[in-house]
C-alpha cells in the first residue's frame, strides 16, 4: 500500500484531494508534489486538501504543503485545508503557518470560501 | 525497567527513515514512556535521521547512520550519527522569522529541538558529526 493515497473528485469547481497516510521524505511528499503539479498543469487552481485521514506529517511534508500554496498562489489559485487533525494543527501553530493557510473544519463552510 | 541500550547501523537512503523510526518506536514501547512523549521523540528522530542521511551522508551509501538509544529510570536519550563534514547550528535559520515562514524547508531542526528536552550537536574525533536529544520521563 502506498505510503499516501490521493482521492480527486470535483465540487462545483473547487477540486477536493480525500488524503490518507502519512506526508513524510520520500513517497509521500512526492505523491502530494506530484498531484499539485498535474492539477495546475490542467488549470484546477482551487484546491481543498482534506487532511482528515492524514496520520502523520513530517517537516520535509509541511514544507511540501508550503510548496503547493505559494505554487497555486503564483498561478492566480487557491489553497485551503480541510479537517486538520490535532497533531498537525500543533505543528502549524508552532512554525506559524496556521495564520498562512485558510483552514476549515467542515467541508460546506469550506467550499463556499472559495465564492 | 532500569535501563536499556539498542545500537543500529542503517545505511544512508530515503527509507531509512522509517526504519529507524519503526525501530525506536519499538524501543520507545518498551521504555514505558507516555504516548505524548513518544510522539515527540519519533517526530525528532526521523528529522535527526533525515538530516544525517541528506545533508551529513548526502546519501552516500558507502557512509552508514549509526544510532544508539538508551533508556533509564529518568529518560530517553538517542544520538545519531553521521559521516558528514557537520555545521553550526547556530546559523540555521529560524523558520519561524516571518521571512522563513514560507520556506519549503529548514523546520526539522526547530522540531527536535520543539519535541525534545535536550538536542546538542558534537563533531566526533575520528570525523562525522553526533546529534544527541534527550526526552526526560
Amino acid at each position: 500500500m502506498a505510503e499516501l493515497n490521493i482521492n480527486e473528485r470535483q465540487a462545483g469547481d473547487v477540486t477536493v484531494l480525500d488524503m490518507s497516510g502519512k506526508i513524510t521524505i520520500g513517497e509521500g511528499s512526492v505523491a502530494l508534489r506530484t498531484a499539485i503539479r498535474r492539477l495546475l498543469e490542467e488549470g484546477k487552481k482551487r484546491i481543498l486538501l482534506n487532511l482528515a485521514q492524514v496520520s502523520y506529517i513530517d517537516s520535509s511534508g509541511i514544507g511540501e504543503l508550503v510548496s503547493s500554496y505559494t505554487a497555486i498562489n503564483k498561478e492566480g489559485g487557491q489553497l485551503k485545508l480541510l479537517n486538520l487533525t490535532q497533531k498537525l494543527q500543533d505543528l502549524l501553530t508552532i512554525t506559524k503557518l496556521l495564520t498562512v493557510f485558510d483552514v476549515y473544519e467542515s467541508e460546506a463552510e469550506a467550499l463556499n470560501s472559495f465564492k | 525497567m532500569t535501563g536499556e541500550t539498542t545500537e543500529l547501523s542503517l545505511p544512508s537512503r530515503i527509507d531509512t527513515v522509517a526504519t529507524a523510526a519503526a525501530a525506536v518506536a519499538d524501543f520507545v514501547g518498551r521504555s514505558g514512556i507516555s504516548d505524548d512523549a513518544a510522539f515527540g521523540i519519533d517526530m525528532a528522530v526521523r528529522e535527526a535521521v533525515t538530516n544525517a542521511v541528506l545533508h551529513g551522508n548526502r546519501q552516500d551509501e558507502d557512509k552508514t547512520v549509526n544510532i544508539i538509544l538508551k533508556s533509564s529510570p529518568d529518560a530517553v536519550e538517542i544520538s545519531v550519527h553521521d559521516q558528514g563534514p557537520g555545521f553550526n547550528p547556530e546559523e540555521v535559520p529560524d523558520p519561524t522569522a516571518q521571512e522563513n515562514i514560507l520556506k519549503a524547508s529548514g523546520r526539522g531542526i526547530f522540531f527536535m529541538r520543539s519535541f525534545m528536552d535536550e538536542v546538542d550537536w558534537s563533531i566526533r574525533p575520528g570525523g562525522g558529526t553526533t546529534v544527541r536529544m534527550l526526552k526526560r520521563r
